[in-house]
């Protein structure tokens, strides 16, 4: 097969665009479909701060490494979910890859925000494990981008994820999921800040084909609290899909969000307010993260983590169409 | 040659030659799913792979909370 840009060699077929590229050209394929996506859904410019969370796997890897060498200014956020040897091997793959590359990478861990690491949350919580560490991480983003400075906060989603979340919330008819669904999640509350999926048009095989082709070494091995999760379910049958029609997945995302999601773009008056624990927005008096962590603490006597001082405890209304609190959104 | 297996662990031994496309659908390999390796170089559904290469299906799927 040859790359259908050089006449060389070609190392990667994308059957939804019927083309072939070789190494080279498909890095600069894939670079500029992200450069391209963070322009055309205005995510961010070049005078933005932008908070990369990263996860030591490919995506967030990947997108980091598009937005550095694009120049923007970018510092890296690791979760330390303390999730045994996965996140040991992680937490290592991010230091590595910020020292090499002399970029900034700032560390929280999960245990030191909520009281304990994600294998004892999951034992305390009847939230399913997955529901809980995102909750987590999406609520350490938020606030360590407001701690450090950032205006967004940008994440590794791909096309894989966003179309198994559309298919997982189509399934149950979750209009209120299938609002939220965008990437670009804007900022609707001064406690919240921007955040965006540039990566949301490129597939986990084009991620992971840049990953190895540019020598970004990533963490292969899947989270262990992963496994059976319905979102993979929901990622196989879209994969058997795309074999037999390549181009579903893109078009079936591609289209909601252009043509469907506008229908379900209700403008809901929405209490949003400050929690009065940490500050955080949330839609009732304390956040979701902090009801989570009052369980951590019931349940291993960990000691109050300390909270923030609240600015302003007045409730903001405002209209919402896309984004709830960010501490209570359960889907990505 | 020897195919591993990446992430499930474990490897086959097979005997032959045969086009990577091939190779995918007797083990039931979507190829969306995985990345074939061999060395350094990635490897397009019609190339050929000889008895004495060693070939990584790398998984490329990520799940759980992202």
């Amino acid at each position: 097969m040859k790359c259908k840009k050089c006449g060389g060699r070609a190392v990667l077929e994308l059957r939804r665009h019927n083309t072939a590229f070789c190494a080279d050209d498909f890095l600069g394929f894939f670079r500029s479909q992200v450069l391209e996506t963070v322009r055309r859904w205005k995510m961010f410019t070049r005078e933005d701060s932008v908070l990369v969370a990263v996860s030591g796997g490919k995506d967030s890897l990947a997108l980091w490494d598009v937005l550095l060498e694009a120049g923007f200014r970018t510092a890296g956020l690791y979760i330390d979910l303390g999730i045994f040897d996965y996140s040991r091997e992680s937490k290592a793959r991010c230091q590595s890859f910020a020292a090499e590359r002399g970029a900034r990478l700032i560390v929280v861990a999960v245990a030191d925000a909520v009281g304990a690491a994600i294998p004892a949350v999951k034992d305390v919580t009847r939230r399913p494990t997955c529901s809980a560490c995102g909750l987590s991480k999406r609520y350490i983003m938020n606030r360590a981008a407001l701690d450090h400075g950032f205006g967004v906060v940008a994440t590794g989603h791909n096309l894989d994820d966003e179309a198994a979340t559309l298919l997982g919330s189509t399934l149950r008819w979750d209009d209120s999921a299938l609002a939220r669904q965008t990437p670009v999640l804007e900022a609707t509350h001064p406690k919240l800040v921007r955040r965006v999926k540039p990566l949301f048009r490129l597939s986990e095989r084009e991620t992971a084909a840049y990953a190895f082709l540019h020598g970004i070494d990533y963490v292969v091995e899947e989270c262990p609290f992963a496994r059976g999760a319905t979102s993979i379910t929901h990622k196989e049958i879209l994969n058997r899909l795309e074999d037999a029609s390549p181009g579903v997945k893109a078009t079936f995302l591609v289209n909601y969000l252009e043509r469907a999601r506008p229908l379900f773009q209700t403008r809901e008056q929405v209490d949003l307010r400050e929690c009065g624990r940490c500050g955080q927005t949330t839609t009732g008096e304390v956040c979701a993260f902090c009801k989570l962590a009052d369980q951590v603490r019931r349940a291993t006597g960990a000691p109050a983590r300390p909270a923030l001082e609240p600015t302003d405890p007045a409730p903001l209304r405002g209209l919402i169409s896309d984004l709830h609190a960010a501490s209570e959104i359960h889907s990505a | 040659m020897r195919v591993i297996l990446r992430n499930q662990g474990r490897e086959l031994e097979l005997a032959g030659r045969r086009r990577v496309k091939e190779l995918l659908a007797e083990l039931g390999v979507l190829p969306e799913t995985v990345l074939v390796i061999r060395g350094r170089e990635l490897l397009t559904a019609d190339e050929l792979v000889r008895e004495d290469d060693v070939i990584e299906l790398r998984p490329v799927i990520s799940g759980g909370c992202r």
